[in-house]
C-alpha cells in the first residue's frame, strides 16, 4: 500500500468520525434547548410569588423532561453504543445540566437528595455503563454541585420572601452534602474544581442562618413556611 | 511531569478524608450514597493510575529503541541492531498486553488519555524500524497486527520463546488485543518525521550520500499525506504538521547542499557567480 493510499484510507475514518460527531451536535442543541426551558422554568421559584407555587411548576418541569427523554432517545441512535467516551465531550456539558435540574427538581418536591438512579430515570438513560448510555458519576455529582449553588441561592431569597424555616432546612442539607463530598478521593480534575466552589455555597448559606439566628427570625416556628 | 502531581493530590485528598472520618459515623442514605460514589471513583482512578505508569514505561522503553536505531547510521552491521530492537520493541508489547488486559470489557476512549503518549510513542518506534527494514510507511493494520497477544503475556515463563520469535511476534489469539486508533497513529507517524530528520542530518555527516535523497523523497509522501489530512484530524495532528514542515524543510536544505557540494565546479564561471557579466 503507497503512503498516499494509507492517508486517504485515515482521512475516511476521520470524515466518518466527523459526520457523527455533526449528527450528536445537532440533537445535543435541542438537549440543550430543552434544558434551557426547564431551567426558565424553575428560576421562577427565586420569585417571592414563586414560592407558593413550587409542587406546579415541579409538576411542569416534569412533563418538559419527556421532552428530554425523547431527545436523549434519539442521541443514542447516533453513535455505537459502546463508543461513549469516545464522543462524550460533546453531550458532557448539557448532561451536568440535566443532572443538576434533575436534582433540583427533586429537591424543590420533597427536599431530600434525588439518587443517582432515579436521576438517571428523569433524564432518559441508564446508570451502569454496560446498559448504555448512562449517567456516569463524575457528571451525577457535578450536578449535585451545580443544585448546591443554586440552593445558596434559594436561601437567600427565601429570605427575602419572608420564608425563614426553608434556609435552615437547606443549610442542613448542604451540610451533609458537604461532609458527602469530603468521602471522595478527588483528583485533580473538573469535578474537583466544581468541589472546590462547594465551600463558598456553605459559607454563604451559613451567613444566612446567621442573620437569621442573631435577628430572632429563626426562631420563629414554622410559622412562615411554605406548606 | 503533571500526572506525577495528579498523583500528589490525590495522596493529599486521601489525608482529608480520614480528618471526615468521625463526620461519617451519623450513616444517613447521602452519606452512604456516596461511599459508593467513592468507590467507584477509586476504582476509576486506580486503573486510570495503573494506565499512566504502563504508559510511562512504554515510553521510555520506546524512546531507548529509537536512540538504538538511530546508531544504524554510524555502524556497519544494521542487521544486529534490528534484531536487538526486535527484542526492545517486544518488551514494549507485553506492556501494551497489560494495557489491553485492564481495558478487558471498558470503553478504550474512557482511559484513552492515559495511555495515549505511550502509544504514540511506540507507533514511532516501531514504525522507524520498518522504516529502516523496508524503506516504508508502516500501515495501522500492520502495527495492529502485531498486537495480538498469546494468553501467556503476564507469566514471565513464556519469555524465552518469544525472544527467538520472528518480528511479527506472536500469533495465537485469546488474551484480548490491543487495537491502536487510527489518531495515535497518526500522531505517532508525525513524530517518526522527526527522527528520520534527525538520521538523514546524521547519515550526512556520516558521509552517507545516497540514505538522505531517499528520505527527502519519503518524508515528501508523508507531507502530502498529512497536507491531504490538514486540520480535518484531531487538533494535535494540525500542531504536529507545523514540526514536519520544519524537519522536511532541514531535509531538502542537506540534500541541496549535497547537491551543489558534490557538483564540479565550473572553471569559467568565477568566483561571484551572480555578476552581470556572467548571465546573458
Amino acid at each position: 500500500m503507497s503512503v498516499t493510499e494509507m492517508f486517504a484510507d485515515i482521512q475516511g475514518f476521520l470524515s466518518a468520525d466527523q459526520d457523527i460527531r455533526e449528527d450528536i451536535r445537532k440533537v445535543v442543541q435541542q438537549l440543550e434547548q430543552a434544558a434551557r426551558e426547564i431551567l426558565t422554568l424553575l428560576q421562577s421559584v427565586h420569585q417571592p410569588t414563586g414560592f407558593k407555587e413550587i409542587p406546579t411548576k415541579c409538576a411542569k418541569a416534569r412533563e418538559m423532561f419527556c421532552t428530554v427523554r425523547t431527545h436523549m432517545a434519539d442521541l443514542k441512535t447516533k453513535f455505537p453504543a459502546e463508543q461513549y467516551y469516545r464522543f462524550q465531550e460533546h453531550w458532557r456539558f448539557v448532561l451536568q445540566r440535566l443532572a443538576f435540574l434533575a436534582t433540583f427538581v427533586g429537591y424543590l418536591e420533597c427536599e431530600a437528595l434525588v439518587t443517582r438512579e432515579e436521576a438517571a430515570k428523569i433524564i432518559g438513560i441508564e446508570v451502569v455503563r454496560e446498559e448504555g448510555f448512562h449517567l456516569g458519576v463524575e457528571d451525577y455529582l457535578a450536578g449535585v454541585l451545580i443544585m448546591a449553588s443554586e440552593l445558596s441561592r434559594l436561601a437567600v431569597n427565601s429570605v427575602t420572601a419572608g420564608d425563614y424555616s426553608r434556609p435552615l432546612r437547606i443549610s442542613n442539607f448542604i451540610n451533609e452534602l458537604d461532609s458527602g463530598f469530603r468521602l471522595l478521593n478527588l483528583k485533580n480534575d473538573p469535578l474537583r474544581k466544581r468541589y472546590d466552589g462547594l465551600k463558598y455555597d456553605v459559607k454563604k448559606i451559613e451567613e444566612v442562618v446567621y442573620d437569621l439566628s442573631i435577628r430572632g427570625l429563626s426562631k420563629e416556628p414554622d410559622n412562615a413556611g411554605d406548606k | 511531569m503533571s500526572k506525577g502531581d495528579a498523583q500528589g493530590c490525590l495522596k493529599k485528598s486521601g489525608g482529608l478524608q480520614e480528618r471526615d472520618a468521625s463526620a461519617n459515623a451519623s450513616s444517613s442514605p447521602v452519606i452512604a450514597a456516596f461511599k459508593v460514589f467513592q468507590q467507584e471513583l477509586d476504582t476509576k482512578h486506580d486503573k486510570h493510575e495503573r494506565l499512566v505508569k504502563i504508559s510511562r514505561d512504554i515510553t521510555i522503553e520506546s524512546k531507548r529503541t529509537i536512540f538504538l536505531l538511530h546508531r544504524v547510521t554510524s555502524v556497519t552491521d544494521v542487521e544486529s541492531i534490528l534484531k536487538e530492537s526486535d527484542v526492545k520493541l517486544d518488551l514494549v508489547r507485553r506492556k501494551i498486553a497489560q494495557i489491553a488486559e485492564e481495558l478487558k470489557g471498558e470503553d478504550i476512549y474512557q482511559f484513552h488519555r492515559a495511555f495515549t503518549a505511550g502509544i504514540q510513542e511506540y507507533v514511532e518506534a516501531v514504525s522507524f524500524q520498518h522504516y529502516i527494514r523496508h524503506r516504508t510507511l508502516i500501515s495501522l493494520e500492520e502495527i495492529n497486527a502485531m498486537l495480538v497477544f498469546t494468553e501467556a503475556q503476564s507469566t514471565d515463563a513464556k519469555e524465552p520463546a518469544e525472544e527467538d520469535a520472528p518480528p511479527p511476534t506472536v500469533t495465537a489469539v485469546s488474551a484480548p488485543p490491543f487495537q491502536v486508533i487510527p489518531s495515535d497513529y497518526l500522531l505517532g507517524v508525525a513524530d517518526l518525521t522527526g527522527e528520520l530528520m534527525r538520521m538523514c542530518i546524521g547519515s550526512v555527516g556520516n558521509g552517507d550520500i545516497d540514505t538522505p535523497f531517499q528520505l527527502s523523497q519519503f518524508l515528501r509522501q508523508v507531507h502530502d499525506g498529512f497536507s491531504y489530512i490538514g486540520n480535518s484530524g484531531p487538533y494535535e495532528v494540525s500542531k504536529k504538521l507545523h514540526t514536519l514542515r520544519q524537519s522536511l524543510a532541514k531535509v531538502e536544505d542537506a540534500c541541496y547542499a549535497l547537491r551543489v557540494a558534490a557538483a564540479p565546479r565550473s572553471p569559467s564561471t568565477c568566483w561571484p557567480t551572480c555578476s552581470p557579466a556572467a548571465t546573458p
